[in-house]
């Protein structure tokens, strides 16, 4: 195991963030933590690069804890920040150098790395521009540069791939998977964007502090039985219950709209238009997604 | 001691990367005490651009001082500090980079303030003119330490930028900067003589001139004073920086 998390806990001040959080990364494996902003995800992954220490339990990642030797830890560990953590009056090659020098790298060794994870990412013809002058996508994949250089055996990503547009996102998306088949590193995501943890080994659902589910993306879906059906109107408060009574289903309410989950979802729709008609606007089928799971855990919408 | 001297040059190194790639940022920092200095010291008569000189290049170095560590603020929350703390190098290497970075341009900027020492009436020598810029590194080191010390603690540049006004600019004003010691009455001259800054002014205008004046602190206490400043701020910045969090900022 990669990463042993035992009944993690963490509080700001009344705010409790974390409620006794319980998992285990295996190497080799992209593992992904999803949930809603303000779920816990963020601090788990402040507490696990080590930038902060918890208020209870215990974490253990590359067989050191990170409250008790957050050194051994850093040395082991590679971290992607959501926010931008390159220096954007540097080159890219001077960001790299410097977050080398960080690590103890230097001189002809540091040089050849450099060489290495910027060709393994695409961005070697741009080793000598200005952080500032490249696109979203590069600087992401400039920060998964900088957190390769020191061969860490674990990369962790904050939000890695917020605020870039779908082609980048899947651009990214495929650079990681090339990287855990190259490199040999664990990887450690957080997101709250169905594609990209579509495409994790594992993923763990955080909600509010406390893990709802854990899997692989098609067990999670396999939990659903059949399909989800998705009916819009105007008065879902009403016509929730009616539906529940005559169907024996149970419609959850989400942003206005009722989702219901059920076997042979095409047959349902035919009966729940005839059922009550003029009630609802639209229908929409579809198979189980990781929201829908999210959904069916929580009661809650993932965003 | 590589482990511990490679952070510490690159961050340094940053520092001076970072000036170089702004030089219109050395136009904001030298212009208004410069300014300053004409006015007040050529409008007071005729000792007054002699007198204001020495406390023009210590207003400059608190300026640059206080420009640079403002960048640890948003650095350490999103920015390159924050690789810096997930990575094994130690927090004192992050201290002293980050310190001698900022200490080294407000040194530069000081010292183009040097050219005007003729026009202010002082004609240093060649020796006397490294002692002065050495005296002057040591006060940017001083001031950029306490930059660190309380750009650590805050969360917002807007908070800390009011703060050090609020702590930096009274301290400048009693250091002997403005009226000297001799001249001060009653509580303000007893602040001034606990004033650390009165000692760093009196050692560089006692560099500057022919020979230091003997109603100010002498020269050996001037360097003492403000060689014990400096590293306790530093020391003090280090175990700031070495405590651990539990809140939502680094």
């Amino acid at each position: 195991m990669i990463v042993t998390v035992d009944n993690l806990s963490h509080r700001y001040g009344e705010r409790v963030a974390l409620a006794g959080v319980t998992f285990q990364v295996r190497e080799g494996e992209i593992f992904g933590l999803l949930g809603p902003n303000g779920g816990g995800k963020s601090t788990l992954f402040r507490i696990l690069s080590t930038l902060m220490a918890p208020s209870g339990g215990r974490a253990v990642v590359a067989g050191h804890d990170v409250d008790r030797s957050p050194e051994n830890v850093r040395r082991r560990i590679g971290v992607v920040f959501q926010s931008q953590s390159l220096d954007k009056k540097m080159t890219v090659a001077e960001n790299l150098r410097a977050q080398g020098h960080l690590h103890g790298l230097s001189g002809s060794a540091l040089r050849q790395r450099i060489g290495e994870v910027t060709g393994r990412l695409g961005i070697a013809s741009r080793a000598g521009d200005l952080v500032e002058t490249l696109s979203g996508g590069l600087k992401r994949r400039v920060e998964i540069a900088k957190g390769l250089l020191h061969r860490p055996v674990l990369l962790l990503m904050d939000e890695a791939s917020t605020g870039l547009d779908p082609g980048a996102r899947r651009e990214l998306s495929q650079y990681v998977s090339e990287l855990r088949d190259r490199e040999g590193v664990t990887i450690l995501l957080t997101s709250h964007i169905l594609d990209e943890a579509e495409r994790c080994d594992r993923l763990l659902l955080l909600h509010a502090g406390r893990v709802v589910a854990e899997g692989t993306p098609a067990q999670l879906k396999a939990r659903i039985g059949g399909d989800v059906v998705v009916l819009e109107t105007a008065q879902p408060a009403t016509l929730g219950p009616q539906i529940a009574a005559r169907f024996h289903v149970q419609p959850s309410t989400v942003d206005a709209t009722l989702r219901i989950e059920i076997a042979n979802g095409h047959r349902f729709i035919t009966e729940v238009v005839e059922a009550f008609p003029g009630l609802i606007e639209s229908v929409a089928l579809h198979k189980p997604t990781l929201e829908d799971v999210f959904v069916h855990e929580t009661g809650a919408s993932l965003w | 001691m590589v482990r511990f001297l490679l952070p510490v040059a690159t961050l340094w190194q940053r520092e001076l990367y970072h000036f170089w790639r702004q030089k219109s940022r050395v136009l904001g920092v030298v212009a208004s005490p410069l300014i300053f200095w004409l006015v007040i010291g050529f409008g007071s008569g005729e000792q007054g651009p002699r007198f204001f000189f020495p406390g023009t290049i210590v207003l400059t170095v608190m300026f640059s001082a206080i420009f640079s560590t403002i960048s640890i603020i948003e650095d350490r929350r999103e920015g390159f500090l924050l690789s810096m703390l997930v990575s094994p190098a130690s927090r004192a290497s992050l201290v002293l980079g980050k310190t001698l970075g900022a200490a080294t341009l407000a040194w530069i900027q000081g010292a183009i303030l040097l050219v005007f020492a003729p026009v202010a009436g002082f004609h240093p020598g060649l020796l006397q003119l490294l002692e002065v810029a050495g005296a002057l590194f040591l006060i940017a080191l001083a001031l950029s330490a306490m930059g660190f010390f309380f750009a650590w603690k805050f969360d917002s540049s807007q908070g800390y930028h009011a703060v050090m006004n609020l702590l930096m600019m009274p301290m400048w004003l009693v250091s002997g900067a403005v009226f000297s010691i001799a001249s001060a009455h009653g509580w303000i001259r007893a602040i001034m003589w606990v004033n650390p800054l009165t000692y760093s002014l009196s050692l560089l205008r006692g560099l500057l001139a022919e020979a230091p004046d003997p109603a100010e602190p002498s020269l050996a206490a001037g360097f003492a004073v403000t060689t014990a400043f400096g590293l306790a701020l530093l020391a003090a910045s280090v175990v700031l920086a070495n405590r651990k969090s539990v809140r939502n900022v680094g």
